[in-house]
């Protein structure tokens, strides 16, 4: 028990170890990338050169970004997370406004992408139809290489859900992970043996596919909620959506420094959770297995 | 730049026709839609978040929009007439010496939460915008010498405000002023205007209500606005907002793309207007900077005139016009566009599209022709970048199409998209670039406003910013006129002044104009009243007189 | 071969060969601006039509397949070897390797590259040759690319590591270093193939959209990317099909590429 314990704070200390470092690489790189000192204001011509001055000071605030991210860090231990710059919002509550729609969006959508990826790689490891698997190749293809904006502006062209272009958008990478692995897994000697013998499917896939493919494909699973966030910011900026992608686009060009690194700390800490836990139930079920 | 303000129409009417021609449409319109109890709901988009809802802080253009729908001033510039209308001031007057302003206002006006709206009110209002810590732009432009703003109210209804030195159009200025109230709890929630902010859903949405306090009447008296309210989306893509559009969930489209213009109107002809040209304008610059991280040769090339008036004679500008614009733009002559009749120089003349004479120009510099490619005195290849701001597909356009007119004189040009930005770091900052294409914010049609474009020694002197002392002569001779215009009382003193200043522009080409593009819009045939112009914000400019029929 | 493959390899030659002849099929070339004719439907001159700014588009296809073709699965290759490397030895080695390399792979996930492709542009001079522009991006994709197949490879060698015939090959004294070239790499071709299958069109893409960041093939070059960013202007879908000739194409090759590998991976299955 003891040992558990242990384990499981050593673990908790590596999280949040990662997203402090991510939260500062994130600053970092920011603070160095060019346009970060100026503001588009500068070029209105109505301005005087106090007020231009005025606006230059603002933006140097956060010159120096071990001094930033110190601040931040100790503001952000009192629940308190800054203002964004360009909003000049608190961003606590820019986030928690917009985090609900982006989560529905995100939980839609994966549900839809593996729905279809489900049944798209099992049927084609059943049926073993060499034009099924061309078609179905072909398919995935084509929303693979449709540009994610593209794929957003029909959705809205046709009034279809925004979470339907996000599974389209992320539909592709799981299927063809999927379907690798699963043909990989029916070709194994034992599974054709099984067939062989007369082995019902659903026995074949419940008892010898799937425990070999699981971790794997929670491994998919837990990349597919990074690739879902992705397409969060083309879909939410084209379909109107106030959600988080469309404030870390906003954001972006804005060089808004605390909206930024928040957004970051929030995407590491979501990428981390699915990922060691897809990587948990994983070897769980490996330690199962063996 | 992003921003586009206050432009101007150029309709072959003078002034009182265009009046006379204003208040029969209205009427007709009135008439027509009698029927009609209420005026419904308008649906439009606005392009980015607005920044604020303090109409004093306002710098962009959403908040802009806000502000001019919600807002109560003084004076009003009447977007069709080009004429400055009474708003809350019933009459004004400007003393001689143009550093004083005194209004009288109107009576019984109360702001949108009933509050009563008095002298005040403006007093406090003035005082907050010229506050040196607000460093509003709105403000800003008031600030012709240094010293403080003095207000004295005379009584409940009469106010004079004296500046510390003459400021040149001074009673336009005010147009850009929404009075705030002292009273009220509501602070500058509390609004004058026809409309206010009701629900705001930041990323999404801002919904304006009809202010029923709103004081104005229509000619049958009455009281305005007919909308109920306005519904304006917060779309930053052009794509969804024309596809919204034809979906009929939007009833305008304040600033129509040339492309989409054709394609709408090929199906619905009815919708779409093209006012003409507009204040806005295009224009490619050099960079003249001399700490600039470039090569000293290449300098050379861009602080030479005869350069800079060969490179601008072999742009194609009315294929620019034709292929990027659709044929919704005029080859730009200068700084003005020629839709702003007064204080457009009319005696300047159109630059000829010809690479043979931009050629030979050039030669005569000392600069020659080997296999194709032109080489300066010492052998060196001109070859230069242009960068632009990625996402504007027009100037991404005419860039392509310069780099292609330059390619037939041997000049050979690298087109860079950047960022925002990185530009305006480039730009303003670090000056490590050699040309760009961009478009400067026309503001308002008095040149007073771009002093701090074509000073010298200003920030915003794009090509070659804050000089200690003027490094030209002709830099030296602007200068000298902008101040000029900007100190004389007499209309006609400040024209002829800035008429020499569009002279020497054109000359030098500091600024190469290229095209000034044709004010587009689209609205639906159910809004009434409306009538598209030229001037920002072209569409609504009369929202309070529109109406939405079967909503 | 079968004749998927057979079709397969025919579509990929056949467009290989297209772009090489583009000289000779499209000689007024990609560059060259019919003013008179701008988004002109296709026709005897124009076989795809031409763009807003009168360039016939089925030049640019042409010479765009060049640059396209060539340098996403270059950096596709490089992405899918950091992928091996980096998810394959951590799954292979496990612990706290596996651990800190995750650690790693998921800060490459969630942080905003795009600053460093924006810092990237400034330190590349503006009148950069259009063609080292694009070298640099596809180089800089190919390295950040490799994120999620790292994560499918680490859980797959993770698998291997516990499996029987690792543990054989390690009884009979097998060094490491053999035993995961020879034994453990070959195993994790599925998710290999589908990494490289996936970031072809996806680096197809970005290029594209990192033309917005001044990086990326520079005008007037085309590039298959530049030519489907087309479509995001796109507010019918029925009006203008021609313009949709650059995306059945680049499916095409897409699905052929899947089919050769697929074939392999089953042969070697």
């Amino acid at each position: 028990m003891r040992g558990l314990q242990k384990k499981i704070a050593g673990h908790l200390l590596g999280l949040i170890a990662t997203i402090l470092i991510g939260g500062f690489l994130s600053a970092s790189l920011v603070r160095l990338a060019p346009g970060f000192e100026v503001d588009e204001r500068e070029l209105d011509p109505h301005l005087s050169a106090q007020s231009l001055q005025a606006l230059r000071d603002s933006r140097r605030q956060d010159e120096n970004i071990f001094h930033f991210y110190l601040h931040y860090l100790s503001q952000a231990a009192r629940g308190d997370f800054g203002k964004s710059v360009a909003l000049g919002q608190p961003v606590r509550t820019l986030l928690r406004d917009r985090a609900p729609l982006t989560m529905r969006l995100i939980a839609i959508g994966l549900t839809l992408s593996w729905s279809l990826t489900v049944t798209f790689a099992l049927s084609a490891a059943w049926l073993r139809l060499s034009i099924y698997d061309t078609a179905t190749t072909m398919l995935s293809g084509v929303f693979l290489c449709i540009p994610a904006a593209v794929l957003a502006l029909l959705s809205v062209l046709w009034n279809v859900p925004g979470s339907l272009a996000i599974a389209l958008i992320v539909f592709p990478g799981t299927y063809r992970y999927t379907r690798n692995l699963s043909l990989k897994a029916y070709a194994q000697p034992h599974i054709l043996a099984a067939r062989a013998k007369g082995l019902s499917e659903a026995r074949i896939l419940f008892w010898h596919v799937v425990p070999v493919v699981a971790p794997q494909l929670l491994a998919v699973a837990g990349v597919s909620v990074s690739m879902a966030i992705g397409a969060t910011i083309p879909v939410e900026a084209l379909c109107g959506f106030a959600g988080i992608g469309q404030l870390a686009w906003q954001a972006a060009m804005a060089r808004d420094l605390p909206l930024l690194v928040n957004i970051t700390v929030l995407v590491t800490l979501v990428t981390l959770l699915a990922n060691s836990g897809a990587d948990v139930i994983g070897s769980v079920i490996r330690g199962q297995e063996a | 730049m992003k921003r586009h303000n206050r432009q101007f129409r150029c309709p072959a009417l003078s002034a009182p026709t265009a009046k006379a021609l204003a208040v029969l449409v209205f009427c007709l319109v009135s008439i027509c839609t009698r029927s009609l109890a209420q005026g419904g709901g308008l649906r439009f988009c606005l392009h980015a978040e607005p920044k604020t809802f303090d109409p004093l802080k306002v710098d962009d253009d959403a908040s802009g929009a806000i502000r001019y729908l919600t807002g109560g001033v003084l004076v009003r510039e009447n977007r069709q007439t080009q004429q400055l209308e009474p708003g809350l001031a019933l009459s004004w007057k400007v003393s001689s010496d143009g550093r004083e302003i005194s209004f009288r206002l109107r009576s019984g006006v109360s702001f949108s939460d009933g509050t009563p709206f008095s002298a005040e009110d403006v007093a406090y209002t003035v005082q907050q915008l010229m506050d040196p810590a607000l460093h509003s732009p709105t403000g800003d432009v008031f600030r012709s010498g240094a010293g403080s703003v003095e207000t004295k109210v005379i009584s409940q209804t009469q106010i004079s405000i004296r500046f510390p030195a003459p400021v040149a159009g001074l009673a336009a200025l005010f147009d850009q002023v929404a009075i705030m109230s002292v009273r009220s709890p509501k602070k500058e929630m509390a609004v004058l205007g026809p409309f206010m902010v009701g629900d705001y859903k930041p990323g999404s949405s801002v919904v304006l209500n009809r202010n029923p306090y709103y004081w104005k009447t229509d000619a049958q008296g009455r009281k305005l606005p007919y909308l109920d309210s306005i519904h304006l989306d917060i779309q930053p893509n052009r794509d969804v907002e024309l596809l919204r559009f034809k979906r009929e969930e939007l009833d305008l489209i304040n600033s129509l793309d040339s492309e989409y213009f054709d394609k709408v109107s090929a199906s619905s002809p009815q919708v779409v207007h093209d006012a003409g040209p507009s204040l806005d304008s295009e224009q490619l610059w050099f960079n003249q900077v001399a700490k600039a991280p470039i090569p000293g040769y290449k300098r050379n090339w861009f602080r030479s005139t005869a350069f800079r008036r060969a490179i601008s004679q072999a742009i194609n500008r009315d294929d620019l016009s034709r292929v990027v614009y659709h044929g919704h733009a005029q080859p730009a002559l200068g700084p003005f566009s020629p839709a702003n009749k007064f204080w457009f120089n009319a005696n300047l003349k159109p630059q000829i599209y010809s690479p043979e004479t931009a050629l030979k120009a050039l030669q005569g510099e000392g600069f020659r022709m080997e296999n194709g490619t032109l080489k300066d005195k010492e052998g060196n290849e001109v070859v230069f970048s242009i960068i632009t701001n990625a996402g504007n597909k027009q100037r991404e356009h005419m860039a392509v199409l310069i780099q292609d007119d330059l390619q037939k004189i041997g000049i050979h040009v690298n087109v860079v998209t950047l960022d925002f930005p990185s530009l305006i770091e480039r730009m303003t900052q670090t000056f490590d670039y050699e040309a760009i294409i961009l478009g400067l914010t026309n503001v308002d049609l008095d040149p007073n406003n771009e002093m701090n474009v074509w000073l010298s020694s200003s920030e915003n002197h794009q090509w070659n910013p804050s000089q200690k002392t003027p490094e030209t002569e002709w830099e030296a001779e602007i200068d000298r006129l902008m101040r000029e215009q900007a100190s004389a009382a007499d209309l006609n003193k400040r024209k002829e002044a800035f008429d020499r200043v569009q002279e020497i522009v054109a000359e030098q080409q500091p600024f190469i104009f290229l095209i000034n593009k044709n004010a587009l819009s689209a609205v639906s045939t159910s809004v009434r009243g409306a009538a598209p112009v030229i001037l920002w914000p072209q569409t609504y400019w009369n929202a309070e007189s529109l109406m939405v029929a079967g909503k | 071969m079968s004749l998927w493959q057979k079709l397969a390899c025919a579509a990929l030659v056949l467009v290989v060969l297209a772009s090489f002849a583009a000289n000779w099929l499209a000689p007024a070339g990609y560059a060259h601006q019919y003013r008179e004719a701008t988004d002109a439907p296709p026709s005897r001159t124009h076989w795809l039509g031409t763009d807003e700014l009168g360039r016939d588009r089925f030049a640019r296809v042409l010479y765009g397949t060049r640059i396209s073709l060539l340098l996403a699965p270059a950096a596709a290759l490089l992405s899918t070897l950091l992928a091996a490397l980096i998810g394959g030895i951590a799954g292979y080695l496990g612990g706290a390797w596996k651990r800190a390399a995750m650690a790693v792979t998921d800060l490459f996930l969630s942080l905003p590259w795009l600053f460093l492709l924006i810092t990237a542009r400034a330190l590349l001079p503006l009148n950069v040759s259009p063609l080292v522009s694009v070298m640099v991006t596809f180089l800089l994709l190919g390295l950040l690319g490799w994120t999620s197949a790292a994560r499918v490879l680490c859980a797959s060698a993770a698998l291997l590591r516990g499996s029987d015939f690792v543990r054989q090959a390690r009884a009979a004294g097998i060094n490491g270093r053999r035993l995961f070239w020879m034994h453990v790499l070959p195993n994790l071709k599925p998710v290999l193939f589908a990494q490289f299958w996936i970031s072809i069109p996806v680096f197809i893409l970005s290029e594209a959209n990192l033309g917005i960041l001044g990086l990326g093939v520079a005008e007037p070059m085309p590039s298959w990317g530049s030519l489907l960013k087309e479509l995001e202007g796109l507010v019918s879908v029925g009006e203008e099909p021609w313009k949709f000739v650059p995306l059945i194409l680049l499916v095409i090759v897409v699905t052929s590429f899947q089919i050769l590998l697929s074939r392999q991976q089953e042969v070697a299955a």
